[in-house]
Order: structure tokens, then C-alpha cells, then sequence
């Protein structure tokens, strides 16, 4: 392993974990409201840990500029798109989850 | 088996029986957007496939094209159909379904089944390993005008392939304004979120699709890929309530649909009268030529797309007026 080999793994490992994560939420949480708190922790944490991961190891700042606005392209689709989804649920009258 | 080996070939096998589960999935949904929301995974899976495969190139088309829009299309192909439907029950005139229609539901899957069998046929008759045609490709890339051989391939060496897709695709648009629209459906307005993401994410869209229109001279790109985001960029317009102007609608936006096409036409019979082959350019003028056939092509792609979204005739509205 190269000296930047042990900055990016541990950043692609917690960056996979927030996505493994993220899909047991979506799976196992019990409505919308829920499943897109958990979904939009992976796509904003967990692809911006693992875009920092390939940050460390990009060999032109070409491709470091590439990565990053691939995750602030997502940031922003993300959250708008979380919004919408809420919107519409809450137009239709899904109710919350309550204990 | 070293490591490596293992991981992909675990990797290939999930994406592998991954495709075909997805695929059963979206064919048997016995809901309709379940069934999109599916095909739309198949498409990303399918892109990431062929990201693996090296075919680059084609996962930007499949991610843009069969994932984005065609989900787009069917999105709005359901709401318009669910719209009708609603129509139709309203009015107590529903049809019975008699015997010949519900023979007829048949035939598209007879047909595809034929499809399918002359597919595996062909596969199955390909020779176990082939170069295939990209040793004359790499030969003649130096006269092709550009450094990537896929757009080699696509706007010089089968130029006229390319020639057809794009009728095709202005064929496929001129039978849904043919069809005639709905009546106008009350769309509620778009929120503040919307309007903030189509007013940041469209400047973006169109860089993006200059972008990929240049980068296909030299790496994955190209015109469907470029078309493809413009089109996003339109089905966006169209979702924060974005409507095209009369002047645009009858003028601007049927010149933009031809441009496209017009332009292979012209250098298409120019290569002809200069007595060469059909879309056979000199070697120093090729560059130039796909260039601004992929242009055009780009500009008409995306507003085909944008336009075959949109459903009705963009004017529609404006003659009822009038």
C-alpha cells in the first residue's frame, strides 16, 4: 500500500458503510418520511466520503474537479428530489409513523 | 483463483443474475409504476454492466437514454394514462374487451419472442472469439477526422446508420403529434424547490451536453449522449412549468427538429456530388463534418426527446386560442 493508500481506504470503507447502511434503512424502515432520511444519509455522507477516498488517490486535479461536481451534482438532486418525494407524500395525506 | 479473479467474477455474477431478476420484476409487476421504477434500476445496472464490459460509451447512452429518459417517458405516459382512464370511467363507456383484442395483447409478445430466438440464434452463431471489426477500425481511425473510434464508426465509417436513427427518432415524434394530445391537464405549480433546481441544474445541462459533444472527438461522448442531456434539461423545463412561447413553439422549434437531419441530408448529397460514396468525406475535411453533424444532431436528438415528453404538438394550445 502507497502513503495515500491509507487515507483513501478508511474513507472508502466508512463511505460504503454509510451506504450499506442507508439501504437498510430504505429496506427496513417503516414509511417514506423515514426511508428518505435514511437514503439521502448515504447519497450526501456516503458518496462524499468515498468521492474524498478517490480525491486522495486522482492523479490530475482534472479529475478532482470532476469528482467533486459529481457529488455536488448529487447533493443537489438529492435534496431537491427528498423534497419532492415528501411533498407529494404529504399532498396525498401519508400519514406519519407513530409508535 | 486469485483475489482479484474472485471479486469479479462474484461482481459479475450479482450484476449478471441481478439484470435478469430486475428484468422478471419489471415484466411481471402486476402494477404499472412499480414496474417503471424497476426498469429504470435495470437501466442503471445495465449502464454499470457496461461500464465493466469497457463499453463506455454505451453506458452514458444507456444511463441517459434508457435509464433517464425513457423512465421520464414512461412516467408521463402513466400519468397521461391514468388521466384517460379516469376519462373513460367518468363517462360510463368502457369498452368490453372482445376476443380479437384480447388475441391482438398477444402478438407483441409473439413477436418479441421471435425477437428474443433470432438474438440467441445469432449469438449463439457468433465465433468463440473474434476481434471483430476493430482492427479496420484502429487501421483507419487516422482518416476518420477524430481520435475516438466509436464516433469513428458512428458518423464516418456507418455514417448513414446514424443518418436513419435520427429519422427514426423524428418519425417517433411526428407519430405522437399525429396521435393528437390530451385535453390540458391542470398541473399543480411547481414549488420553490423545483424552480431553484431547474433554474440552477439547466445552464449546467447544457454545458454538460457541449461537453459530451466535444469530448466524444476523443474519448466516450457523442451526439446522443449531448442530445440526451439537453433533453433532461427540457423534461425539467417542463416539470417547474416551463412552457414553450408561440413563436417558439410553430418556428424555432420545428427548424431545431429538422436541423439535424437536414444537415446529413445536405452532406450526405454533397459527398455524392463531389463523387465520392454516400457520407464519404475527405479525409481533411472529416473532423469539420462530424463535428457539425453531431451539432446538429445534438440540437435535434435533445429536442425530440424534450418534445416527445412534452406528449401534444407544442402549438396545440396557441391555434385554440387563436
Amino acid at each position: 500500500m502507497t502513503p495515500s493508500d491509507y487515507i483513501a481506504v478508511p474513507l472508502l470503507v466508512s463511505g460504503v458503510m454509510f451506504f450499506l447502511a442507508g439501504s437498510a434503512g430504505l429496506l427496513r424502515f417503516p414509511d417514506v418520511y423515514t426511508r428518505l432520511h435514511a437514503l439521502t444519509k448515504s447519497d450526501n455522507v456516503g458518496l462524499g466520503l468515498i468521492v474524498a477516498g478517490l480525491v486522495v488517490e486522482a492523479d490530475s486535479w482534472f479529475v478532482v474537479g470532476k469528482l467533486l461536481f459529481i457529488w455536488l451534482l448529487v447533493l443537489l438532486a438529492g435534496a431537491s428530489v427528498a423534497n419532492l418525494i415528501t411533498k407529494g407524500a404529504m399532498q396525498r395525506g401519508t400519514r406519519m409513523w407513530t409508535r | 483463483m486469485d483475489t482479484l479473479n474472485l471479486a469479479q467474477w462474484v461482481f459479475d455474477s450479482l450484476t449478471g443474475t441481478g439484470l435478469l431478476w430486475l428484468a422478471w420484476m419489471a415484466l411481471a409487476s402486476p402494477q404499472l409504476i412499480r414496474a417503471i421504477v424497476i426498469f429504470v434500476a435495470f437501466g442503471l445496472l445495465m449502464a454499470l454492466t457496461w461500464v465493466r464490459l469497457d463499453a463506455v460509451d454505451i453506458a452514458l447512452a444507456e444511463v441517459a437514454i434508457g435509464a433517464g429518459l425513457t423512465g421520464a417517458l414512461l412516467l408521463a405516459a402513466l400519468a397521461k394514462l391514468t388521466a384517460a382512464q379516469t376519462e373513460i370511467s367518468k363517462s360510463d363507456h368502457r369498452p368490453r374487451d372482445g376476443r380479437a383484442v384480447r388475441a391482438l395483447r398477444q402478438l407483441p409478445a409473439v413477436l418479441m419472442f421471435l425477437v428474443a430466438a433470432g438474438l440467441v440464434y445469432s449469438v449463439l452463431s457468433l465465433p468463440p472469439v473474434s476481434s471483430g471489426l476493430s482492427v479496420e477500425v484502429d487501421a483507419n481511425l487516422g482518416t476518420s477526422g477524430v481520435e475516438n473510434p466509436v464516433t469513428a464508426v458512428l458518423l464516418n465509417f456507418r455514417g448513414y446508420d446514424t443518418l436513419l436513427e435520427i429519422f427514426v427518432l423524428l418519425l417517433a415524434l411526428l407519430g405522437v403529434w399525429s396521435l393528437g394530445g390530451l385535453p390540458p391537464q391542470r398541473v399543480a405549480p411547481a414549488g420553490p424547490v423545483l424552480h431553484t433546481l431547474a433554474v440552477v441544474l439547466t445552464p449546467v445541462l447544457i454545458l454538460l451536453a457541449a461537453y459530451f459533444l466535444w469530448a466524444g472527438v476523443k474519448g466516450p461522448g457523442g451526439a446522443f449522449q449531448a442530445g440526451a442531456t439537453l433533453g433532461a434539461a427540457g423534461v425539467l423545463l417542463q416539470l417547474a412549468g416551463w412552457r414553450p412561447g408561440p413563436g417558439f413553439a410553430r418556428v424555432h422549434w420545428r427548424l431545431i427538429l429538422v436541423a439535424g437531419p437536414a444537415l446529413f441530408i445536405l452532406v450526405a448529397l454533397f459527398t455524392i456530388v463531389a463523387g465520392r460514396h454516400l457520407l464519404e468525406y475527405a479525409p481533411e475535411h472529416a473532423g469539420t463534418l462530424i463535428l457539425l453533424l453531431e451539432s446538429g444532431a445534438t440540437l435535434s436528438i435533445g429536442l425530440t426527446l424534450a418534445g416527445l415528453f412534452f406528449g401534444e404538438r407544442p402549438d396545440d394550445g396557441y391555434d385554440n386560442d387563436n
